[in-house]
């Protein structure tokens, strides 16, 4: 054990405990809110005003800068969902468990963002609202993946049994995400044959693909930080009857 | 020292699979003396697929070209709408409780009560299956591929849609929640499932969807037990 703690830092080990936890993310909260305004304030004037404009697509194109940054953390968010469940299944972990439950709404709202900016780019560049395309029906099934975990959640009243059932069902569509993708896009092909391709090029120039980069990242911070303020809540609420909980509404 | 272990084996073995016959033979011998939870998801996909002419249109090649879909969908909602059934009666009365505590493995407990299951909607599904081709004008050539698509299909719809039964048994309203959780993960299984059809319908080869629907079978038996054996120890100790 005492060699393992070598490797990772203490304040690792510290997140275990609800009140660490909340002390530990009460100190990165305004470092990663910094980063999150600066990066998306930075990349959303860069990638509007000064990126070049597509050459088929042109101005409508910009809507990437939103599109494909909240469709990668998305699936990212699924992935921590599904792992700290796996943590909160094995370890009993309580944070773990209030992680995973703190990320199934966010992810949710941005499989929606996602969903709705694909739409809208769908509109000048396919023609229509809705195409039956691989990438935005996995997007779809995603969704209804976390909608089916925030049911559940909701549905079980006792925190801890709906905690591990939640982090049973993230795990089993964990294994199922990468058949889902794959199904989805076979089928796609099957049906109809490429028509619908974004007008592909080999590789964005660097004054495009910098600030999608830019976006990427802030998206990220974003991400970070609405998690950290919902764990916080999280952990507040299930230890309210903890002292060190009291003290601290008391004193406020 | 080899005597010993094969006397071990000899006495080991019988037991895991009289345990495993023992809870088969008694969930068929439930669903025998309860006729009516064994036909109504028969009649059930029957009324689906009856929809679908009412609804869309009744032209013999409008039907014929969505009937591998139709059959399919109204096949695994069929599936579906006799999951809630699965462990609930079991949860009621204390049975699953006993279950969990017997020291025969849980992964046998729930492969039986699954394979049970499978015998009593996935199976008769897949005979009717035929009947319903015909209703909807599929042509003759589909009808293997409906059939083999449906018999290699359907336990994996009973596999995972029993991961959604044991997560919501311990629920009052367990229904609706069943089928929110278990659709999305059903449509690999309808996508190659109607593609099989319509690969025997237009004459092309069957084998790569089949081989498809058999690892996605392989794969859930594989794992989708654990998943179930999990999610019932979380539901009954909840």
């Amino acid at each position: 054990m005492s060699e393992n703690k070598k490797w990772l830092p203490r304040w690792f080990f510290q997140l275990a405990s609800p009140r660490w936890c909340y002390d530990i993310t009460g100190k990165l909260l305004p470092g990663f809110v910094i980063a999150m305004l600066l990066l998306l304030v930075t990349g959303i004037v860069w990638a509007l005003m000064f990126a070049p404009a597509d050459y088929q697509q042109g101005n409508s194109f910009r809507i990437i800068y939103i599109h494909v940054p909240s469709a990668i953390l998305a699936q990212s968010c699924y992935m921590l969902m599904a792992i700290a469940g796996a943590i909160g299944l094995i370890w009993k972990m309580k944070v773990a468990d209030m992680v995973a439950k703190s990320c199934a709404p966010i992810g949710a709202t941005i499989a929606i963002m996602a969903l709705a900016t694909g739409a809208i780019w769908g509109k000048p560049t396919w023609g229509s609202w809705w195409v039956w395309d691989a990438r935005l029906t996995s997007m779809l099934i995603l969704l209804f993946l976390y909608l089916g975990v925030i049911a559940l959640h909701s549905a079980i009243e006792n925190e801890v049994t709906a905690a591990q059932s939640a982090a049973v069902l993230s795990l089993v569509g964990l294994v199922n995400i990468p058949i889902i993708k794959y199904s989805v896009e076979w089928w796609n092909t099957l049906h109809q044959p490429a028509t619908f391709k974004l007008t592909e090029k080999p590789a964005m120039p660097p004054e495009m693909w910098v600030p999608l980069l830019v976006m990427v990242i802030g998206f990220y911070c974003f991400f970070a930080v609405s998690l950290m303020l919902r764990l916080r809540n999280e952990i507040l609420q299930r230890e309210r009857r903890a002292g060190w909980v009291r003290e601290l509404i008391e004193k406020q | 020292m080899n005597l010993q272990t094969n006397q071990q084996l000899e006495i080991k073995e019988p037991a895991l699979m009289s345990g495993f016959v023992a809870v088969l033979k008694r969930d068929l011998m439930l669903a025998y003396r309860r006729k009516s939870d064994l036909l109504n998801p028969l009649i059930f996909f029957l009324m689906v697929a009856t929809l679908f002419p009412l609804g869309v249109s009744p032209e013999p090649q409008f039907l014929a070209e969505v009937a591998p879909g139709v059959v399919w969908v109204a096949a695994l909602l069929a599936t579906l709408l006799s999951m809630d059934g699965l462990f609930r009666s079991d949860y009621e009365d204390g049975t699953l409780e006993q279950m969990l505590l017997c020291p025969q493995p849980l992964f046998l407990t729930v492969m039986a009560k699954v394979l049970a299951h499978w015998m009593m909607t996935g199976l008769p599904l897949t005979l009717m299956a035929p009947l319903l081709g015909v209703m909807l004008f599929l042509p003759g050539e589909g009808m293997g591929g409906l059939m083999l698509s449906l018999l290699l299909g359907t336990p994996t719809l009973s596999l995972v849609g029993a991961i959604g039964a044991a997560l919501t048994v311990g629920l009052r309203k367990g229904g609706v929640l069943i089928s929110l959780l278990v659709l999305p993960l059903y449509i690999p299984v309808l996508i190659f499932g109607t593609g099989a059809v319509q690969a025997a319908v237009t004459g092309l080869p069957l084998v790569g969807f089949v081989a498809l629907l058999g690892a996605m079978l392989v794969l859930g038996l594989v794992l989708a037990p654990f998943a179930i054996s999990a999610a019932l120890r979380i539901s009954v100790s909840g």
